[in-house]
């Protein structure tokens, strides 16, 4: 069997719609089943979606109920001119940036790492996953800590090899980059354990088949490893921006969005508008346009998947 | 037969007229495969540092943390003693506890009762309440925090419980991960509880829930988790210290302790210690959780 032949493995048939014969009147026991989430799901999304959407439309404040004065497009006109919105964005982008390469391809590597090795796996997965379990105040509390001038671990270990050690969290230019590496050692635990779920659904055959072939390690991962977590990695990479662009907590509790701003997330710049200056309508407009950003990564997400799909 | 890709080919295949190229071949990948150990095992180690530094830390008295070294002259637990008298850090666990249970129950139970009608039963609209909950995904929950956050004060239940874990709770990914489940169930066992004149909610209750506990361990441990490590939503609800979660509690922290070292990295063990307990007992059922979203999204 020669691996250029492999293709990935078609999706599992789609189960067969209902079988059970359908009884009379499902009508009614299935809005039973479905209330209590229903109620839920329009009570707490849908509604304050549509209602967050109004807001932006008004000078809605904090400290006063009700909605103000309309205000038409006033915030969005506002927002697209507020210099601090831009560039609360740009370091949202950089921020996704700096963390969605290394924490695909480390992921990657580290899950076929350990695929490959078979042995140890619970350990792996400890030293990988653990971190990502951790609430967002721990890890801030210990990173703080290792990146401390003078007494933190990383300075201390870059003076050990003769390297100097930039300011960190100091230094404008270099708190992103710090708040990133954080946040690849924080996260990479969840694409490790997805990509690790991808490589065992590849069957075992296929690496014994090329191996019998002659085929060395790096022809198996370039010609079956790779093409066949294709999707695996669509998945892991939209999941991952979309997550980096929902940044909040790591920038609010290391950095506080500074030094001099220089680390502030839209989504701290919406907390700022409208829990400290009071500004709901226009931390509502932002949240939408926001949204639009995060909806059309989702929508090219979703036009290679079914390119992808199309392709099988 | 998962552990073994690279095991060396059976005898007899070895035993070809390529023996020789094949012997190599198999040399070839156990010498890699032992690289990719050593690399991986550097690598894990490395991952263990800032916990293993953390730890460390808090073991030390406060004023032997102001040099960078892993050895400790006088390790004490008196870090964890201070911060346990100093901080309401169980309160902080008790108010974590409640909010997150409350979340892990109530999206266990509305999301696998709406599951089970949409894998189960025919009604008109089934398709567009599938939609609705689809289009739910797409919004980041994050983008709600204003008009929530006004819901919760015309409610009245700012500075409680219920204002953390309710919006919460209807999370579509738990649905699809029911739906997913319960699709794939046999229905023999259904068949004979309805001819037994078993009803829809009988059925649910006695017959499907028992056969989905992986997937309800997989939503409630991994709801569990998330509601845990929620800052932002909780940090504006809970303006009452006494009622603080553990995240929005250990954020206040780092100012609290200044340069006590070994106090704050003793308030980050404590803050990780509930979580390392449930990845420990339950580490199978939160990575099924996280493949099982992933695979099928």
């Amino acid at each position: 069997m020669s691996t250029e032949t492999v293709t990935p493995p078609a999706r599992p048939a789609p189960p067969p719609s209902t079988p059970t014969p359908p009884a009379p009147g499902q009508g009614r026991p299935a809005a039973a089943f479905l209330l209590p989430f229903a109620i839920l799901y329009l009570a707490f999304i849908a509604g304050p979606a549509v209602y967050g959407l109004i807001m932006s439309f008004f000078d809605a404040s904090l400290v006063r109920p009700g909605l103000g004065s309309f205000a038409g497009f006033g915030n969005y006109a506002e927002a697209l001119q507020d210099p601090d919105f831009w560039s609360s964005l740009w370091h949202t982008l950089w921020f996704t940036i700096l963390t969605t390469p290394p924490l695909i391809v480390l992921a990657f590597v580290f899950a076929l790492l350990a695929d490959r090795v078979g042995r140890g796996r619970w350990f792996f997965r400890l030293a990988f996953f653990a971190p990502f379990i951790l609430p967002s105040a721990v890890i801030a509390l210990i990173w703080i800590f290792m990146y401390t001038p003078e007494l933190g671990l990383i300075e201390a270990g870059l003076n050990t090899v003769g390297l100097s050690s930039p300011a960190w969290l100091g230094d404008p230019a270099w708190a992103m980059p710090s708040l990133a590496i954080t946040t690849i050692w924080w996260t990479l635990g969840f694409n490790f354990i997805l990509y690790l779920a991808g490589l065992q659904e590849i069957p075992r055959e296929l690496y014994e088949a090329s191996a019998i072939d002659g085929a060395g390690p790096w022809q198996q991962i370039r010609r079956i490893t790779i093409p066949m977590l294709g999707r695996t990695t669509t998945l892991v990479a939209v999941l991952q921006v979309i997550a980096s662009l929902k940044v909040f907590d790591q920038m609010y509790l290391i950095t506080n969005g500074g030094p001099d701003f220089a680390t502030r997330s839209v989504l701290q710049y919406v907390y700022d508008q409208g829990f400290t200056n009071f500004r709901l309508g226009y931390a509502a407009a932002i949240s939408m346009l926001f949204f639009l950003v995060v909806l059309a990564v989702s929508a090219v997400w979703f036009s290679i998947v079914r390119r992808q799909e199309k392709e099988v | 037969m998962a552990s073994s890709i690279l095991a060396p080919p059976d005898a007899d295949t070895a035993r070809t007229d390529r023996g020789v190229t094949q012997a190599k071949i198999d040399q070839r990948h156990r010498l890699f495969n032992r690289i990719c150990f050593g690399v991986l095992i550097a690598f894990a180690l490395l991952w263990l540092v800032p916990l293993a530094w953390a730890v460390d830390t808090a073991l030390k008295p406060n004023a032997e943390t102001t040099r960078a070294s892993w050895l400790i002259d006088d390790p004490t637990f008196a870090a964890f003693g201070r911060v346990l008298s100093d901080m309401p850090i169980l309160n902080w666990f008790g108010a974590s506890l409640i909010t997150s249970t409350l979340t892990a129950v109530g999206t266990v139970i509305t999301a696998s009762l709406a599951a089970f009608a949409l894998s189960r039963m025919r009604f008109r609209y089934r398709n567009v309440v599938f939609w609705a909950i689809l289009a739910g995904i797409m919004i980041p929950g994050q983008v709600l925090i204003v008009p929530q956050f006004r819901e919760m004060d015309a409610l009245g239940l700012l500075n409680t419980y219920w204002a953390v874990s309710l919006p919460q709770i209807p999370t579509a990914v738990a649905i699809f991960i029911f739906k997913q489940f319960f699709d794939g169930l046999p229905r023999d066992l259904e068949e004979a509880a309805r001819i037994d004149g078993a009803g829809w909610f009988r059925i649910y209750r006695r017959v499907v829930m028992p056969l989905a506990r992986p997937a309800v361990a997989a939503v409630a441990i991994f709801t569990f988790v998330t509601s845990w490590n929620e800052l932002l939503w909780p940090l504006l609800v809970l303006t009452n210290p006494d009622l603080m979660t553990m995240p929005v509690g250990l954020a206040t922290v780092q100012g609290a302790f200044g340069i006590r070292y070994a106090d704050t990295m003793a308030s980050a063990v404590l803050g990780a210690i509930p979580l390392v307990a449930v990845f420990l007992l339950f580490q199978r059922h939160i990575v099924e959780g996280i493949a099982g979203t992933g695979l099928k999204g």
